[in-house]
């Protein structure tokens, strides 16, 4: 009768072997160090420009919109605070999970889901080569290291680009918006606003594999395991983003 | 708890009983049955050719062969270690003993044609080889498919015969006492395949390797039992009758012939008795001229 709930279940029971299989590789030799780097450049200093559009932006748009907020109270000179904070908190690291799952999670799917269908990833094995420890973990690391570093770069950038805004537009001076920001932010805001990518790194880049690792069908299968990767990658960042912003707003 | 550390040893010399054996192995995925009491055993210096249909379980014999599938029931020995329930960790080692061609080539598109060649040997677990004889090495794999300049071009840049070849130099390139082909041939046209099939005959001649050779035409088996490499010459020639074989002298390269059908083995035999078989499924394996 509940038949219909074995293959989900399956699936996260998959996903959390290949959790573990992925987990376990960083202690354990060989560790693949070219591929680290590799992937590093790939997720991390391929991903630079977009997310630094984004966060650019994102500050613009926020400033924009609060600064109409904060004029009804005659308080346009707090925008700083509001965009470090949102930014910091919330924004910066969700936008740029979204960003590295809709580029490198795809991307991690759909290379891994090519060798799948190309028996490359049975060829690895069969020449003794773990494929997690070759291709899962690296990208894991690379991932857990790069998202943290775009995401302080992205919030840096979308406080600058509020700064933009608040000097060109709303005439704010500079040292009332940088000390507004500055002094809005927290220890537990800068806490949660790195363990957030860090937590979100994992996801994006072990779903993106589960779904490469476990594609069948030929090219029509990579097509779509790439977009479930992306899907169900996104929909986490969301899930556990509020579950972590719960437990930091209890934590204060 | 004595076996673990035989098994380890993995004997991989010529002088070991069987390469691989198949007792009684059985494999199914879901309803469809892949393999149903398949039991063979391959010698050092053997060379067993399996046809089948499309879909027989060709394939999923090969991958059992070095566990990459494991089977339902029965027990799978490769170089003498059973590895019917061997953790994934530990099969990697002996995997990488082993020699595998696969359909398409298998070979790793972001990587060079010698990286490609060279990963056997420098990604092995427990690696001895130092880079500089890594490198000699692989040249040497591609001068034996006559590849040896398409070292740094990509397998996208290459046609399908030569990936093959690629295919076959990474298979042989740590110099394997037994190495397994799936479908050398596949979608090659003639000419292409019948090069393809010298290559295979010329690395079991010059390295007295074991084959086992999983292939939909019977002219792949035909040349390998039919052939051998003359090194002084460099060429394949017909083997004489009398030749080092069975004992009769019947069989000279010692190649035996398998057929699949829907999981089963139906035959194994010799290329005469393959050839004199009444069985519909199995003679229409055998052109009808030959």
């Amino acid at each position: 009768m509940l038949d219909f709930l074995k293959p989900p279940v399956a699936a996260f029971q998959d996903f959390y072997i290949l959790v573990g299989r992925a987990l376990v590789n960083v202690f354990r030799s060989p560790h693949y160090s070219d591929d680290i780097m590799i992937q590093m450049d790939i997720i991390g200093v391929g991903s630079l420009p977009i997310v630094v559009l984004t966060g650019f932006f994102s500050g613009v748009v926020i400033t924009m919109q609060m600064s109409r907020a904060l004029n009804q109270y005659g308080a346009v000179g707090q925008v700083g605070q509001i965009v470090a904070i949102t930014l910091v908190r919330e924004l910066g690291p969700v936008l740029t999970a979204l960003l590295v799952a809709g580029r490198n999670a795809s991307g991690i799917a759909s290379e891994l889901g090519s060798m799948k269908v190309t028996e490359q990833i049975d060829a690895m094995r069969a020449l003794g080569t773990d494929p997690i420890q070759k291709l899962v973990t690296p990208r894991m690391i690379a991932t857990a290291v790069m998202l943290p570093m775009l995401t302080i770069i992205a919030d840096f950038v979308g406080i600058f680009g509020g700064y933009i805004i608040a000097y060109f537009t709303l005439a704010l001076p500079s040292s009332q918006y940088w000390t507004t920001a500055y002094q809005a932010l927290e220890y537990n805001d800068v806490v949660q606003g790195l363990l957030k990518p860090f937590v979100f790194a994992f996801v994006v880049s072990l779903v993106g594999c589960f779904f490469g690792l476990r594609t069948a069908g030929g090219t029509q299968g990579v097509g779509r395991a790439t977009t479930q990767a992306v899907v169900v990658a996104s929909v986490w960042v969301f899930v556990l983003t509020s579950l972590l912003t719960r437990i930091f707003v209890n934590l204060q | 708890m004595s076996a673990p550390s035989t098994v380890m040893s993995a004997p991989s010399k010529p002088g070991a009983e069987n390469l691989l054996r198949f007792e009684n192995v059985s494999l199914h995925f879901d309803d469809i049955v892949a393999l149903q009491d398949v039991s063979f055993e391959l010698h050092p210096g053997e060379t067993r050719v399996v046809l089948g249909a499309a879909g027989s379980g060709k394939t999923t014999l090969l991958k059992t062969a070095i566990g990459l599938l494991k089977p339902n029931s029965g027990r799978v020995f490769l170089f003498g270690s059973d590895i019917t329930d061997m953790r994934e960790n530990r099969l990697f080692d002996l995997r990488s003993q082993a020699g595998v061609l696969f359909q398409e080539g298998g070979l790793f598109d972001s990587l060079t044609v010698a990286e490609n060649v060279a990963y056997p040997l420098v990604n092995r677990r427990n690696r001895t080889i130092p880079m500089e004889e890594v490198d000699a090495k692989v040249v040497e794999a591609l001068r034996f498919v006559e590849l040896e300049h398409t070292l740094e071009q990509y397998p996208s840049e290459l046609s399908g015969g030569m990936r093959r070849r690629v295919g076959i130099a990474r298979a042989v390139v740590s110099e394997p006492p037994m190495v397994l082909y799936d479908s050398p041939t596949a979608g090659l046209d003639p000419i292409t395949a019948n090069t393809i099939m010298a290559l295979v005959a010329k690395e079991r001649d010059s390295q007295n390797t074991a084959n086992l050779i999983v292939t939909q035409r019977y002219q792949d088996g035909q040349l390998m039992a039919n052939f051998r490499y003359n090194r002084s010459s460099g060429h394949l020639e017909p083997v004489s009758k009398n030749g080092v074989g069975d004992h009769d002298g019947s069989n000279p390269t010692r190649t035996i012939f398998m057929v699949m059908k829907d999981g089963r083995l139906v035959f194994e035999g010799a290329q005469a008795e393959l050839e004199a078989s009444q069985d519909p499924y199995i003679s229409k394996f055998v052109p009808k001229h030959s």
